[in-house]
């Protein structure tokens, strides 16, 4: 992994007051994403603007298409010309996405999407809060791939991990995202802005070896094949098809089986180094309250009242949701009478929760269909129950 | 004769071809081979350094093509060879981006895109092979379909009216537009050649015979009744009208080249509007010192 610092020109060094989707776009200037390519949507649009006015004077390319699927598909290919590319998008567009969301991870291309979440399904409520897509993210594309998702809870962490998205994905050759919500997007709070030598920015694994040597798709020692770019001489192919180290398609069982492996795998063996979470007192905790985002920031209110009453609340907030933090959970069901997930959707993560707990303890949700945040009561609630 | 004396035999195409996968899949008697015999000849006449030449395919057998050609070459999602071209153009502006799909993919799934990249002058180069039908799933109705062609979502025969493609692009804003057969291979070539050599959004649609599905279901012959027919009822007309090039089933239709002209592309209106109304202050982008 090649560290290099970032260009001074995209970062905004400074103490500012900023919405979180302002701060995903200063965040993608600051790691040294020069090409944007978007289409208006409540309540993501903000990035995109805050882009679109800054680009001018850094030097780089916004473009507006003409839809979401036009969006993603441009990423790919600016990605393959050697771009850190980016959008950022909502529910209705996120769902036009996903078949070139398939296409960026069969290509093995870095690429970020920052998913601003408002109520769903359908339109909707395009200008509420909702936590929705956090399922759609991970298995909205046909077929088996894995991606990486990061979650927000403010509009500093949405600077930070929208940093950290773009290094993940020139890590891995993947495309991850930055899964918002319309509170966090909309929230105005200090957002520092580090000088750019304080700023780690990951470069691409680039391919130095020999030009006829080179396989697109031959995975190195940590699983992840090195790349080029378009226009150096290497005349290679990539295709969606499902392909063998050459980039070439071929349409059988066994290069099927390789080839969707060595996606899973490049993921699900590298997660212990991909995955982030900040935990609080779940050491001797009786109930442990997972969240991610916005709810994160509402259940505070609900843990501290239920630990003024005495009770044993640690909490785990998800920084990374994609891959998912499955051995920590496995050994906290271990130990606490029961989880708690309160969440704007009717129970995505809970389940999950549910899944890597083995029946040791039950994962108790608090759902919610979004429009607003919780009330702090139900979650001290909930908190109650599982401590019972 | 000495073995160092052997002259070993090679492709002409070689230079241009991943040999190592041919023979290809098409069928005997389609066009698409001949259209990419004529790029090919385009690109060899154009001199062109072909470490710059990228090509994106779609998806249907046109979209084959990007795997055929040695160049970077990207075979993308159905309809999507046009936003994904231009990622990379925009990306590598030094690169010469070529889109090679068929009619179903560029004018049916992937039209928005194509009036989009048209409107916006973005400097492609777009071949759009028009077989009249969805071939790769087994010969379906198109937007290009002429009426009364019948195709197996159309067994009675189609009703729909048919897009006329250059009439759309040029509407669009297209910079080059022409319009040929597979009959036509050494105009074919030129058109290339001559939007290779230009800047802007170049529209190439060539006609091509597909024989086993198009042809078979309406009783046409083979390619060769089929490349009689171009030659029988095709009329050149350059500069023609764009409005008046609609095709009727197995009727009279009109090739050439209608639109040849000049207009700053996407990247020189984003330069020259961003310099004008921003200043010193404006970091050009793509633009060699």
């Amino acid at each position: 992994m090649k560290k290099v610092k970032a260009d001074p020109k995209g970062v905004l060094t400074g103490s500012h007051y900023l919405d979180g989707d302002f701060a995903i776009a200063e965040g993608a200037l600051a790691v040294g994403c020069r090409f944007f390519a978007g289409y208006p949507i409540t309540p993501s649009t903000e990035t995109a603007e805050r882009f679109a006015e800054r680009i001018p004077f850094v030097g780089g390319i916004f473009i507006q298409m003409e839809d979401e699927i036009a969006s993603i598909t441009a990423l790919i290919g600016a990605s393959w010309a050697g771009q850190k590319p980016m959008t950022v998008t909502s529910g209705p567009g996120f769902s036009l996405m996903m078949e070139n969301i398939g296409l960026a991870c069969m290509m093995e291309t870095p690429l970020v999407i920052a998913n601003v979440q408002r109520g769903g399904p359908s339109t909707g409520l395009p200008t509420l809060v909702g936590q929705g897509d956090m399922m759609q993210v991970k298995w909205g594309s046909h077929g088996d791939f894995r991606i990486i998702a990061l979650s927000p809870d403010s509009p500093q962490e949405c600077f930070d991990l929208t940093i950290k998205a773009f290094n993940l994905s020139e890590i891995y050759r993947v495309p991850v995202f930055v899964m918002t919500d319309e509170c966090v997007g909309h929230m105005h709070e200090k957002v520092v802005i580090p000088p750019a030598d304080q700023i780690e920015v990951v470069e691409r694994k680039w391919y130095e070896g020999p030009k006829d040597k080179y396989l697109p798709y031959k995975p190195d020692k940590d699983l992840v094949p090195f790349m080029i770019k378009a226009g150096d001489g290497y005349r290679f192919h990539t295709t969606g098809l499902t392909h063998d180290e050459r980039g070439y398609p071929v349409i059988n069982a066994e290069c099927q089986d390789w080839v969707v492996r060595h996606l899973v795998d490049k993921i699900d063996k590298n997660a212990d180094k991909i995955i982030e979470y900040q935990e609080d007192q779940t050491e001797g905790a009786d109930a442990v309250v997972i969240s991610y985002g916005i709810t994160s920031r509402v259940a505070t209110k609900a843990i501290q009242e239920a630990r003024k009453s005495g009770l044993k609340v640690g909490t785990m907030r998800l920084i990374t949701v994609w891959p998912f933090p499955e051995k920590r959970i496995k050994e906290l069901a271990k130990k606490v009478k029961a989880f708690v997930i309160p969440e704007l959707n009717l129970g995505q993560i809970r389940l999950e929760v549910e899944r890597c707990a083995f029946g040791l303890a039950p994962a108790i949700g608090v759902p919610h269909c979004g429009g607003w945040v919780h009330d702090p009561d139900d979650i001290l609630k909930a908190i109650k129950e599982a401590v019972r | 004769m000495k073995e160092e004396d052997r002259i070993e035999e090679h492709s002409p195409m070689e230079k241009f071809l991943r040999m190592d996968r041919i023979p290809h899949i098409w069928c005997p008697g389609c066009g698409i081979g001949t259209v990419v015999t004529s790029f090919t000849e385009a690109l060899r006449k154009s001199q062109l350094d072909l470490d710059k030449v990228a090509v994106v395919s779609g998806i249907g057998c046109t979209g084959r093509v990007a795997g055929y050609v040695k160049l970077d070459s990207f075979h993308s999602t159905h309809g999507r060879a046009i936003p994904f071209a231009t990622g990379l153009k925009l990306a590598n502006p030094d690169l010469k981006v070529v889109v090679f799909s068929g009619d179903g993919d560029i004018a049916g799934i992937g039209g928005n895109h194509l009036i989009h990249a048209a409107r916006r002058n973005m400097d492609l180069v777009v071949i759009c092979v028009n077989n009249f039908n969805y071939a790769m799933t087994g010969g379906q109705v198109a937007a290009t379909t002429p009426i009364q062609a019948n195709l197996s979502t159309a067994p009675y025969g189609n009703f729909e009216y048919p897009f006329n493609l250059p009439y759309l692009v040029d509407a669009c804003g297209a910079t080059y537009v022409a319009r040929w057969t597979a009959l036509h291979l050494r105009r074919v070539t030129k058109s290339i050649q001559e939007a290779l050599g230009k800047k802007g959004f170049s529209f190439i649609e060539v006609i091509t015979p597909c024989v086993t599905l198009y042809a078979r279901r309406n009783r046409l012959g083979d390619g060769l009744n089929l490349m009689k027919y171009y030659h029988e009822k095709s009329e050149i007309q350059h500069g023609a009208d764009t409005r008046t090039l609609a095709i009727d089933f197995q009727g009279k239709f009109i090739v050439g080249k209608f639109i040849d002209k000049e207009k700053p592309t996407y990247l020189e209106c984003m330069n020259t509007h961003l310099q004008k109304a921003l200043g010193e202050k404006y970091v050009p982008y793509g633009v060699r010192p």
